[in-house]
Protein backbone atom coordinates (compact mmCIF):
# COMPACT_ATOMS: atom_id res chain seq x y z
CA UNK A 1 0.00 0.00 0.00
CA UNK A 2 1.21 3.51 -0.75
CA UNK A 3 1.67 6.12 1.59
CA UNK A 4 -0.23 9.19 1.76
CA UNK A 5 1.12 11.20 4.19
CA UNK A 6 5.16 10.06 5.22
CA UNK A 7 6.91 12.06 8.23
CA UNK A 8 10.74 11.41 9.48
CA UNK A 9 12.45 12.97 12.51
CA UNK A 10 10.41 15.97 12.47
CA UNK A 11 11.49 18.48 14.58
CA UNK A 12 10.13 21.71 15.21
CA UNK A 13 11.33 24.80 17.54
CA UNK A 14 10.70 27.83 18.59
CA UNK A 15 13.09 29.62 20.68
CA UNK A 16 13.69 27.36 23.62
CA UNK A 17 10.39 25.83 23.25
CA UNK A 18 10.90 22.26 21.42
CA UNK A 19 6.91 21.80 19.79
CA UNK A 20 8.09 18.64 18.00
CA UNK A 21 10.88 16.17 19.03
CA UNK A 22 11.87 13.80 16.20
CA UNK A 23 8.29 12.65 15.10
CA UNK A 24 8.01 9.52 12.48
CA UNK A 25 4.61 8.93 11.93
CA UNK A 26 2.77 7.25 8.11
CA UNK A 27 -0.35 7.58 6.59
CA UNK A 28 -1.34 5.05 3.85
CA UNK A 29 -3.54 5.49 1.16
CA UNK A 30 -7.07 4.83 2.25
CA UNK A 31 -6.05 4.88 5.74
CA UNK A 32 -8.22 6.97 8.68
CA UNK A 33 -5.65 8.05 11.53
CA UNK A 34 -6.41 9.56 14.41
CA UNK A 35 -4.12 11.84 16.11
CA UNK A 36 -3.97 12.38 19.49
CA UNK A 37 -2.58 14.36 22.75
CA UNK A 38 -3.20 17.16 25.28
CA UNK A 39 -3.60 20.70 24.53
CA UNK A 40 0.52 21.86 23.06
CA UNK A 41 1.67 17.99 22.66
CA UNK A 42 2.38 19.31 19.10
CA UNK A 43 -0.66 17.79 17.13
CA UNK A 44 -2.00 20.97 15.32
CA UNK A 45 2.27 21.71 14.45
CA UNK A 46 2.48 18.54 13.27
CA UNK A 47 -0.67 19.36 10.79
CA UNK A 48 0.72 22.44 9.95
CA UNK A 49 4.22 21.41 8.91
CA UNK A 50 2.57 18.68 6.49
CA UNK A 51 0.62 21.40 4.63
CA UNK A 52 3.47 23.69 4.41
CA UNK A 53 2.55 26.59 6.57
CA UNK A 54 5.01 25.90 9.26
CA UNK A 55 8.46 25.06 8.15
CA UNK A 56 10.25 22.04 10.43
CA UNK A 57 13.85 22.77 12.26
CA UNK A 58 14.49 18.93 11.10
CA UNK A 59 13.36 16.23 9.36
CA UNK A 60 11.61 15.59 6.10
CA UNK A 61 7.53 15.24 5.33
CA UNK A 62 6.26 14.31 1.96
CA UNK A 63 2.89 14.82 1.12
CA UNK A 64 0.41 13.25 -1.73
CA UNK A 65 -1.10 15.54 -3.61
CA UNK A 66 -3.82 17.20 -4.16
CA UNK A 67 -4.38 17.52 -0.45
CA UNK A 68 -7.26 18.83 1.46
CA UNK A 69 -6.57 20.67 5.03
CA UNK A 70 -9.10 22.03 7.63
CA UNK A 71 -6.88 24.71 9.84
CA UNK A 72 -8.70 24.41 13.66
CA UNK A 73 -9.33 28.26 13.24
CA UNK A 74 -10.63 29.62 9.65
CA UNK A 75 -12.19 32.20 8.19
CA UNK A 76 -13.73 32.57 5.25
CA UNK A 77 -14.86 35.87 3.48
CA UNK A 78 -18.40 36.40 5.14
CA UNK A 79 -19.57 38.51 2.14
CA UNK A 80 -18.94 35.05 -0.14
CA UNK A 81 -21.58 32.59 0.19
CA UNK A 82 -21.17 28.73 0.66
CA UNK A 83 -21.53 28.29 -3.22
CA UNK A 84 -18.43 31.02 -3.88
CA UNK A 85 -16.30 29.93 -1.38
CA UNK A 86 -15.91 26.41 -3.39
CA UNK A 87 -15.80 28.41 -6.38
CA UNK A 88 -12.99 29.90 -5.19
CA UNK A 89 -11.39 26.66 -4.38
CA UNK A 90 -12.14 24.75 -7.28
CA UNK A 91 -10.50 27.93 -9.31
CA UNK A 92 -7.62 27.17 -6.96
CA UNK A 93 -6.83 23.76 -7.59
CA UNK A 94 -7.91 23.65 -10.95
CA UNK A 95 -10.85 21.62 -10.21
CA UNK A 96 -13.14 21.09 -13.64
CA UNK A 97 -16.01 19.34 -11.06
CA UNK A 98 -18.23 22.68 -11.71
CA UNK A 99 -21.10 23.19 -10.04
CA UNK A 100 -22.20 19.33 -9.63
CA UNK A 101 -18.87 18.96 -7.36
CA UNK A 102 -20.22 21.66 -5.13
CA UNK A 103 -23.77 20.66 -4.84
CA UNK A 104 -22.57 17.22 -3.94
CA UNK A 105 -19.89 18.32 -1.59
CA UNK A 106 -22.77 20.87 0.10
CA UNK A 107 -24.92 17.86 -0.26
CA UNK A 108 -22.37 15.60 2.15
CA UNK A 109 -21.63 17.84 4.90
CA UNK A 110 -25.83 19.21 5.07
CA UNK A 111 -25.36 22.41 3.46
CA UNK A 112 -27.36 21.79 0.50
CA UNK A 113 -29.98 24.16 1.41
CA UNK A 114 -27.40 26.74 2.06
CA UNK A 115 -25.72 27.41 -0.77
CA UNK A 116 -26.52 30.94 -1.39
CA UNK A 117 -26.28 31.43 2.53
CA UNK A 118 -23.67 34.31 3.04
CA UNK A 119 -20.25 32.84 5.50
CA UNK A 120 -21.63 35.98 7.94
CA UNK A 121 -25.22 34.73 8.40
CA UNK A 122 -23.87 31.16 9.25
CA UNK A 123 -23.55 29.42 12.82
CA UNK A 124 -19.90 28.50 13.96
CA UNK A 125 -20.77 25.12 12.80
CA UNK A 126 -22.41 25.12 9.43
CA UNK A 127 -18.60 27.35 8.83
CA UNK A 128 -17.02 24.05 9.88
CA UNK A 129 -19.06 21.90 7.81
CA UNK A 130 -18.14 24.51 5.27
CA UNK A 131 -14.28 24.12 5.62
CA UNK A 132 -14.88 20.37 5.84
CA UNK A 133 -16.54 20.87 2.07
CA UNK A 134 -14.21 23.17 1.27
CA UNK A 135 -11.08 20.65 1.88
CA UNK A 136 -12.58 18.31 -0.49
CA UNK A 137 -12.78 20.28 -3.27
CA UNK A 138 -10.55 18.79 -6.27
CA UNK A 139 -10.71 15.35 -5.03
CA UNK A 140 -7.93 15.04 -2.82
CA UNK A 141 -5.94 12.22 -2.02
CA UNK A 142 -5.24 12.90 1.87
CA UNK A 143 -7.22 15.38 4.17
CA UNK A 144 -5.56 16.69 6.91
CA UNK A 145 -7.92 17.80 9.40
CA UNK A 146 -7.03 19.87 12.23
CA UNK A 147 -10.17 19.77 15.00
CA UNK A 148 -12.68 19.55 12.73
CA UNK A 149 -15.13 19.17 15.26
CA UNK A 150 -14.46 21.61 17.63
CA UNK A 151 -17.49 24.31 17.24
CA UNK A 152 -20.09 21.26 16.20
CA UNK A 153 -23.16 20.21 18.13
CA UNK A 154 -23.33 16.30 18.37
CA UNK A 155 -25.55 16.33 15.56
CA UNK A 156 -23.03 18.04 13.42
CA UNK A 157 -20.18 15.45 15.25
CA UNK A 158 -22.33 12.72 13.75
CA UNK A 159 -22.20 14.32 9.94
CA UNK A 160 -18.20 14.69 10.14
CA UNK A 161 -18.25 10.48 11.37
CA UNK A 162 -20.81 10.16 8.31
CA UNK A 163 -18.28 12.05 6.22
CA UNK A 164 -15.88 9.85 7.84
CA UNK A 165 -16.88 6.94 7.10
CA UNK A 166 -17.68 8.40 3.33
CA UNK A 167 -13.94 8.79 2.84
CA UNK A 168 -13.29 5.88 3.50
CA UNK A 169 -15.46 4.41 0.92
CA UNK A 170 -13.73 6.19 -1.13
CA UNK A 171 -10.06 5.25 -0.55
CA UNK A 172 -9.15 9.17 0.70
CA UNK A 173 -6.07 9.32 3.40
CA UNK A 174 -7.57 11.10 6.51
CA UNK A 175 -4.86 12.28 9.69
CA UNK A 176 -7.49 13.91 12.02
CA UNK A 177 -6.34 15.73 15.02
CA UNK A 178 -9.48 15.74 17.72
CA UNK A 179 -9.66 15.88 21.33
CA UNK A 180 -12.74 13.53 20.60
CA UNK A 181 -11.45 9.93 21.38
CA UNK A 182 -14.93 8.05 20.95
CA UNK A 183 -14.67 9.91 17.28
CA UNK A 184 -11.44 8.21 16.71
CA UNK A 185 -12.42 4.95 18.47
CA UNK A 186 -15.51 4.52 16.05
CA UNK A 187 -14.01 5.94 12.71
CA UNK A 188 -10.20 5.50 12.67
CA UNK A 189 -7.87 2.55 11.53
CA UNK A 190 -4.90 3.79 13.56
CA UNK A 191 -4.34 6.03 15.90
CA UNK A 192 -1.49 7.69 17.22
CA UNK A 193 -0.88 9.30 20.78
CA UNK A 194 1.38 12.45 21.08
CA UNK A 195 2.53 13.85 24.03
CA UNK A 196 5.33 17.24 24.40
CA UNK A 197 6.08 16.44 20.76
CA UNK A 198 7.21 13.15 20.75
CA UNK A 199 4.88 10.09 19.50
CA UNK A 200 3.98 7.59 23.29
CA UNK A 201 1.77 4.85 21.42
CA UNK A 202 0.56 3.92 18.26
CA UNK A 203 -1.37 1.34 16.83
CA UNK A 204 -4.78 -0.10 15.99
CA UNK A 205 -7.52 1.00 18.26
CA UNK A 206 -8.13 -2.46 19.42
CA UNK A 207 -4.21 -3.34 20.20
CA UNK A 208 -4.36 0.10 22.45
CA UNK A 209 -7.27 -0.96 23.90
CA UNK A 210 -5.54 -4.76 24.72
CA UNK A 211 -5.33 -4.32 28.44
CA UNK A 212 -8.69 -5.68 28.72
CA UNK A 213 -8.93 -9.10 30.85
CA UNK A 214 -10.62 -10.26 34.32
CA UNK A 215 -9.80 -9.81 37.51
CA UNK A 216 -11.11 -11.95 40.57
CA UNK A 217 -10.85 -11.06 43.90
CA UNK A 218 -9.20 -13.83 45.98
CA UNK A 219 -8.22 -14.98 49.64
CA UNK A 220 -4.40 -13.76 48.98
CA UNK A 221 -5.51 -10.42 47.04
CA UNK A 222 -6.42 -9.84 42.96
CA UNK A 223 -5.45 -12.06 40.32
CA UNK A 224 -5.53 -10.79 36.86
CA UNK A 225 -5.65 -13.04 33.92
CA UNK A 226 -5.20 -10.54 30.69
CA UNK A 227 -6.96 -11.12 27.63
CA UNK A 228 -9.78 -12.78 29.06
CA UNK A 229 -13.01 -12.09 28.06
CA UNK A 230 -16.66 -12.16 29.99
CA UNK A 231 -17.27 -15.75 28.21
CA UNK A 232 -14.28 -17.20 29.85
CA UNK A 233 -15.31 -16.18 33.62
CA UNK A 234 -17.41 -19.44 34.29
CA UNK A 235 -14.49 -21.51 33.37
CA UNK A 236 -11.62 -19.28 35.36
CA UNK A 237 -13.98 -19.02 37.92
CA UNK A 238 -14.19 -23.30 38.05
CA UNK A 239 -10.60 -23.42 37.79
CA UNK A 240 -9.92 -21.55 40.66
CA UNK A 241 -12.51 -23.29 42.95
CA UNK A 242 -10.88 -26.71 41.82
CA UNK A 243 -7.92 -25.60 42.60
CA UNK A 244 -8.79 -24.87 46.05
CA UNK A 245 -9.19 -21.31 45.94
CA UNK A 246 -11.78 -18.83 47.79
CA UNK A 247 -13.43 -16.49 45.11
CA UNK A 248 -14.82 -13.53 46.84
CA UNK A 249 -15.61 -11.78 43.15
CA UNK A 250 -14.92 -10.50 39.73
CA UNK A 251 -14.82 -7.78 37.56
CA UNK A 252 -14.49 -7.70 33.95
CA UNK A 253 -12.11 -5.23 32.94
CA UNK A 254 -12.64 -3.72 29.32
CA UNK A 255 -10.10 -0.68 28.89
CA UNK A 256 -11.23 1.90 26.33
CA UNK A 257 -9.46 4.39 24.42
CA UNK A 258 -9.85 7.14 26.77
CA UNK A 259 -8.03 4.84 29.57
CA UNK A 260 -5.22 3.67 27.32
CA UNK A 261 -5.24 7.62 26.33
CA UNK A 262 -4.74 9.05 30.28
CA UNK A 263 -2.52 6.12 30.98
CA UNK A 264 -0.21 7.02 28.07
CA UNK A 265 -0.45 10.58 28.46
CA UNK A 266 -0.30 10.15 32.32
CA UNK A 267 3.54 7.87 32.22
CA UNK A 268 4.87 10.02 29.86
CA UNK A 269 4.70 12.75 31.72
CA UNK B 1 0.84 36.04 -15.33
CA UNK B 2 -0.06 33.02 -13.62
CA UNK B 3 -3.92 32.00 -12.92
CA UNK B 4 -3.29 32.25 -9.32
CA UNK B 5 -1.93 35.98 -9.18
CA UNK B 6 -5.04 36.91 -11.06
CA UNK B 7 -7.49 34.35 -8.67
CA UNK B 8 -6.23 36.24 -5.67
CA UNK B 9 -6.40 39.94 -7.06
CA UNK B 10 -10.05 39.23 -8.28
CA UNK B 11 -10.75 37.72 -4.76
CA UNK B 12 -8.96 41.18 -3.73
CA UNK B 13 -11.02 43.25 -5.66
CA UNK B 14 -14.34 41.27 -4.88
CA UNK B 15 -13.75 41.90 -0.91
CA UNK B 16 -13.24 45.89 -2.01
CA UNK B 17 -16.47 46.19 -3.66
CA UNK B 18 -18.74 44.02 -1.35
CA UNK B 19 -17.50 45.47 1.44
CA UNK B 20 -18.65 48.53 -0.10
CA UNK B 21 -15.36 50.24 0.14
CA UNK B 22 -15.02 50.64 -3.32
CA UNK B 23 -18.87 52.42 -3.09
CA UNK B 24 -17.77 54.45 -0.34
CA UNK B 25 -14.60 55.58 -1.97
CA UNK B 26 -16.30 56.55 -5.09
CA UNK B 27 -19.40 58.61 -3.39
CA UNK B 28 -17.02 60.36 -1.66
CA UNK B 29 -14.48 61.14 -4.64
CA UNK B 30 -17.80 62.46 -6.02
CA UNK B 31 -18.29 65.05 -3.30
CA UNK B 32 -14.31 66.21 -3.38
CA UNK B 33 -15.12 66.88 -7.13
CA UNK B 34 -18.28 68.66 -6.86
CA UNK B 35 -16.07 70.77 -3.65
CA UNK B 36 -12.92 70.86 -6.27
CA UNK B 37 -15.36 72.53 -8.80
CA UNK B 38 -16.86 75.08 -6.67
CA UNK B 39 -13.15 76.41 -5.17
CA UNK B 40 -12.38 76.48 -8.82
CA UNK B 41 -15.43 78.33 -9.95
CA UNK B 42 -14.59 80.72 -7.06
CA UNK B 43 -11.04 80.89 -7.48
CA UNK B 44 -11.49 81.71 -11.44
CA UNK B 45 -13.89 84.56 -10.58
CA UNK B 46 -11.80 86.38 -8.52
CA UNK B 47 -8.77 85.74 -9.80
CA UNK B 48 -7.98 89.21 -11.61
CA UNK B 49 -8.10 90.64 -8.12
CA UNK B 50 -4.77 88.97 -7.19
CA UNK B 51 -2.69 91.63 -9.21
CA UNK B 52 -2.26 93.73 -11.87
CA UNK B 53 -0.45 94.11 -14.97
CA UNK B 54 2.26 95.62 -13.05
CA UNK B 55 3.46 93.11 -10.81
CA UNK B 56 3.88 90.69 -13.79
CA UNK B 57 1.94 87.66 -12.12
CA UNK B 58 0.47 85.62 -14.10
CA UNK B 59 -3.06 85.26 -11.87
CA UNK B 60 -4.56 82.04 -13.85
CA UNK B 61 -1.54 80.22 -13.72
CA UNK B 62 -1.03 80.81 -10.31
CA UNK B 63 -4.28 79.60 -9.18
CA UNK B 64 -4.42 76.42 -11.82
CA UNK B 65 -1.09 75.26 -10.91
CA UNK B 66 -1.63 75.96 -6.93
CA UNK B 67 -4.98 74.35 -7.40
CA UNK B 68 -4.28 71.50 -9.10
CA UNK B 69 -1.34 71.02 -7.03
CA UNK B 70 -3.77 70.66 -4.39
CA UNK B 71 -5.65 68.26 -5.80
CA UNK B 72 -2.52 66.30 -6.62
CA UNK B 73 -1.81 66.25 -3.01
CA UNK B 74 -5.45 65.15 -2.18
CA UNK B 75 -5.14 62.67 -4.74
CA UNK B 76 -2.26 61.12 -3.85
CA UNK B 77 -3.49 60.99 -0.33
CA UNK B 78 -6.10 58.87 -1.01
CA UNK B 79 -4.75 56.67 -3.23
CA UNK B 80 -2.16 55.98 -0.59
CA UNK B 81 -4.96 55.52 1.82
CA UNK B 82 -6.74 53.06 -0.54
CA UNK B 83 -3.40 51.24 -1.03
CA UNK B 84 -2.92 50.34 2.78
CA UNK B 85 -5.98 49.43 3.77
CA UNK B 86 -6.19 46.73 0.74
CA UNK B 87 -2.86 45.51 1.97
CA UNK B 88 -2.02 46.36 5.55
CA UNK B 89 -3.13 42.63 6.81
CA UNK B 90 -2.56 40.81 3.77
CA UNK B 91 -0.26 38.58 5.46
CA UNK B 92 -0.18 38.94 8.98
CA UNK B 93 -3.52 40.13 9.53
CA UNK B 94 -5.35 37.74 7.63
CA UNK B 95 -3.42 34.60 9.05
CA UNK B 96 -4.51 35.94 13.02
CA UNK B 97 -8.02 36.03 10.92
CA UNK B 98 -7.74 32.57 9.54
CA UNK B 99 -8.28 34.19 6.26
CA UNK B 100 -5.00 33.06 4.68
CA UNK B 101 -4.72 29.30 5.73
CA UNK B 102 -7.00 27.54 3.64
CA UNK B 103 -5.73 29.99 0.54
CA UNK B 104 -2.15 29.35 0.76
CA UNK B 105 -1.85 25.22 1.38
CA UNK B 106 -3.98 25.38 -2.27
CA UNK B 107 -1.41 24.77 -5.19
CA UNK B 108 -1.19 28.71 -4.95
CA UNK B 109 2.59 29.64 -4.20
CA UNK B 110 3.20 32.13 -1.78
CA UNK B 111 4.97 34.66 -3.63
CA UNK B 112 1.57 34.13 -6.10
CA UNK B 113 -1.06 35.46 -3.55
CA UNK B 114 1.50 38.18 -2.62
CA UNK B 115 1.53 39.04 -6.18
CA UNK B 116 -2.47 38.96 -6.86
CA UNK B 117 -2.63 41.09 -3.27
CA UNK B 118 -0.13 43.73 -5.18
CA UNK B 119 -1.77 43.69 -8.50
CA UNK B 120 -5.42 44.38 -7.15
CA UNK B 121 -4.06 47.02 -4.53
CA UNK B 122 -1.59 48.63 -7.13
CA UNK B 123 -4.32 48.43 -9.91
CA UNK B 124 -6.84 50.53 -7.86
CA UNK B 125 -4.73 52.57 -6.14
CA UNK B 126 -3.45 53.77 -9.01
CA UNK B 127 -6.61 54.08 -11.04
CA UNK B 128 -7.99 56.26 -8.48
CA UNK B 129 -5.27 58.66 -8.32
CA UNK B 130 -5.07 58.44 -11.93
CA UNK B 131 -8.75 59.56 -12.30
CA UNK B 132 -8.81 62.20 -9.21
CA UNK B 133 -5.47 63.88 -11.04
CA UNK B 134 -7.34 64.03 -14.82
CA UNK B 135 -10.45 65.01 -13.06
CA UNK B 136 -8.74 68.10 -11.73
CA UNK B 137 -6.81 68.96 -14.68
CA UNK B 138 -10.19 68.60 -16.98
CA UNK B 139 -12.29 70.79 -14.28
CA UNK B 140 -9.59 73.16 -13.87
CA UNK B 141 -9.08 73.58 -17.65
CA UNK B 142 -12.94 73.82 -17.77
CA UNK B 143 -13.53 76.06 -15.52
CA UNK B 144 -10.40 78.36 -15.68
CA UNK B 145 -8.99 77.63 -18.86
CA UNK B 146 -5.36 76.44 -17.50
CA UNK B 147 -3.85 73.07 -18.64
CA UNK B 148 -0.54 71.68 -17.14
CA UNK B 149 2.38 71.52 -19.96
CA UNK B 150 3.37 67.80 -18.81
CA UNK B 151 -0.38 66.17 -17.33
CA UNK B 152 0.72 62.42 -18.29
CA UNK B 153 4.18 62.68 -16.95
CA UNK B 154 2.54 64.14 -13.46
CA UNK B 155 -0.05 61.54 -13.41
CA UNK B 156 2.80 58.32 -14.36
CA UNK B 157 4.93 59.99 -11.10
CA UNK B 158 1.29 59.96 -8.92
CA UNK B 159 0.51 56.40 -10.08
CA UNK B 160 3.82 55.31 -9.21
CA UNK B 161 3.89 57.08 -5.53
CA UNK B 162 0.28 54.92 -4.96
CA UNK B 163 2.03 51.37 -6.33
CA UNK B 164 5.01 52.01 -3.93
CA UNK B 165 2.89 52.30 -0.70
CA UNK B 166 1.12 49.15 -1.92
CA UNK B 167 4.33 47.28 -2.23
CA UNK B 168 5.84 48.69 1.16
CA UNK B 169 2.20 48.08 2.78
CA UNK B 170 2.90 44.44 1.59
CA UNK B 171 6.07 44.14 2.78
CA UNK B 172 4.84 45.49 6.18
CA UNK B 173 2.13 43.19 6.27
CA UNK B 174 4.58 40.25 6.13
CA UNK B 175 5.98 41.38 9.83
CA UNK B 176 2.67 43.61 11.41
CA UNK B 177 -0.36 43.43 12.03
CA UNK B 178 -2.79 45.25 10.25
CA UNK B 179 -3.38 47.88 12.64
CA UNK B 180 0.17 48.47 13.22
CA UNK B 181 1.17 48.35 9.65
CA UNK B 182 -1.34 50.52 8.41
CA UNK B 183 -0.39 53.20 11.37
CA UNK B 184 3.38 52.84 10.22
CA UNK B 185 2.29 53.56 6.28
CA UNK B 186 0.38 56.38 6.68
CA UNK B 187 3.48 58.06 9.38
CA UNK B 188 5.97 57.07 6.49
CA UNK B 189 3.92 58.61 3.98
CA UNK B 190 3.84 61.91 6.35
CA UNK B 191 6.99 61.91 7.67
CA UNK B 192 7.97 62.11 3.40
CA UNK B 193 5.87 64.77 3.11
CA UNK B 194 7.51 66.46 6.34
CA UNK B 195 10.74 65.64 4.64
CA UNK B 196 9.37 67.56 1.12
CA UNK B 197 8.37 70.65 3.22
CA UNK B 198 12.11 70.74 5.12
CA UNK B 199 13.18 70.56 1.12
CA UNK B 200 10.97 72.88 -0.08
CA UNK B 201 12.21 75.50 2.76
CA UNK B 202 15.58 74.48 2.36
CA UNK B 203 15.61 75.77 -1.60
CA UNK B 204 13.67 78.65 -0.23
CA UNK B 205 16.38 80.18 2.60
CA UNK B 206 18.92 78.45 1.31
CA UNK B 207 19.35 75.85 3.67
CA UNK B 208 21.67 72.96 2.80
CA UNK B 209 21.18 70.93 5.56
CA UNK B 210 17.60 70.91 4.88
CA UNK B 211 18.09 70.24 1.24
CA UNK B 212 20.08 67.59 2.55
CA UNK B 213 17.55 65.69 4.69
CA UNK B 214 14.91 66.24 1.50
CA UNK B 215 16.98 64.69 -0.60
CA UNK B 216 17.94 61.38 1.89
CA UNK B 217 14.38 61.14 2.29
CA UNK B 218 12.90 61.18 -1.21
CA UNK B 219 15.46 58.29 -1.94
CA UNK B 220 14.87 56.49 1.08
CA UNK B 221 10.66 56.83 0.16
CA UNK B 222 10.48 57.52 -3.40
CA UNK B 223 6.99 58.29 -3.08
CA UNK B 224 7.83 61.53 -1.99
CA UNK B 225 10.38 62.33 -4.84
CA UNK B 226 7.64 61.14 -7.15
CA UNK B 227 5.21 63.75 -5.87
CA UNK B 228 7.63 66.27 -5.93
CA UNK B 229 8.96 65.86 -9.45
CA UNK B 230 5.31 65.23 -10.08
CA UNK B 231 4.84 68.82 -8.87
CA UNK B 232 7.59 69.96 -10.76
CA UNK B 233 6.30 68.80 -14.17
CA UNK B 234 3.28 70.91 -13.60
CA UNK B 235 4.84 74.07 -12.37
CA UNK B 236 8.52 73.81 -14.27
CA UNK B 237 6.95 76.31 -17.52
CA UNK B 238 5.71 78.61 -15.43
CA UNK B 239 7.13 81.84 -16.33
CA UNK B 240 8.52 84.69 -14.22
CA UNK B 241 7.60 85.35 -10.83
CA UNK B 242 4.81 83.35 -10.87
CA UNK B 243 6.95 80.46 -11.98
CA UNK B 244 9.25 80.82 -8.67
CA UNK B 245 6.01 81.48 -6.70
CA UNK B 246 4.32 78.26 -7.75
CA UNK B 247 7.78 76.25 -7.86
CA UNK B 248 7.50 76.75 -3.77
CA UNK B 249 3.99 74.76 -4.13
CA UNK B 250 1.67 74.70 -1.03
CA UNK B 251 2.19 71.09 0.28
CA UNK B 252 5.98 70.62 -0.80
CA UNK B 253 7.51 71.85 -3.51
CA UNK B 254 8.72 71.22 -6.39
CA UNK B 255 11.98 69.14 -6.92
CA UNK B 256 14.23 68.02 -9.49
CA UNK B 257 15.12 64.50 -8.67
CA UNK B 258 16.96 63.65 -11.92
CA UNK B 259 16.83 61.50 -14.06
CA UNK B 260 18.03 58.30 -11.87
CA UNK B 261 14.31 58.84 -9.86
CA UNK B 262 12.43 57.14 -12.26
CA UNK B 263 15.02 53.86 -12.98
CA UNK B 264 15.45 53.93 -8.66
CA UNK B 265 11.80 53.87 -7.79
CA UNK B 266 11.58 50.79 -10.44
CA UNK B 267 14.45 49.05 -8.69
CA UNK B 268 12.79 49.97 -5.21
CA UNK B 269 9.68 48.41 -6.19
CA UNK B 270 11.04 45.03 -7.23
CA UNK B 271 13.24 45.22 -4.41
CA UNK B 272 10.69 45.44 -1.73
CA UNK B 273 8.33 42.56 -3.52
CA UNK B 274 11.32 40.36 -3.78
CA UNK B 275 12.06 41.30 -0.25
CA UNK B 276 8.39 40.38 0.49
CA UNK B 277 8.04 37.94 -1.06
CA UNK B 278 11.46 36.22 0.60
CA UNK B 279 10.32 36.91 3.80
CA UNK B 280 6.84 35.83 3.41
CA UNK B 281 8.74 32.71 2.21
CA UNK B 282 10.40 32.00 5.46
CA UNK B 283 7.33 32.95 7.83
CA UNK B 284 5.77 30.27 9.77
CA UNK B 285 2.05 30.92 9.01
Amino acid sequence: MSTALAVAGLRKRYGRHEALRGVDLEVADGELLGLLGPNGAGKSTLTKIACGLVHPTEGSVAVARPFGYLAELFRFPGWCTADEVLLLHQRLTGSDGGGRERGDLLELVRLDDDATTRVEEMSKGMQQRLGLAQAMVGGPRLLLLDEPTSALDPGGRRTVRDLLEELRRRGVAVLLNTHLLSEVELVCDRVVIIDKGAVVAAGTPAELEGGSGVEVELAGGVRRIDGATREDVPGIVADLVAAGEQVYGVRVRRSSLEDVYLDTVADAR
Amino acid sequence: MSSGVLIVARLALQEALRRRVLLVVVVLTVVFGGLYAWGCSELFGDVDQFSDSSTGLDATALAGSTIVGLAMFGGLFLGVVLATFLTAGAVRGDAERGLLQPLIVRPLGRTEYLLGRFLAAAVVSALYVLLVYFGAVLVTGLIGDWWPEHPVGSAVRLAGGAVLIAALALLGSVFLSATANGILMLMAYGMGLLAGLLGAIGDAIPSPTLQHIASTASWVLPFEALYRDALRLLVQDVPGVTGAIVQLGPLGGSHDAGPLLIPWAVLYLLGVLVLAALAFARRDV
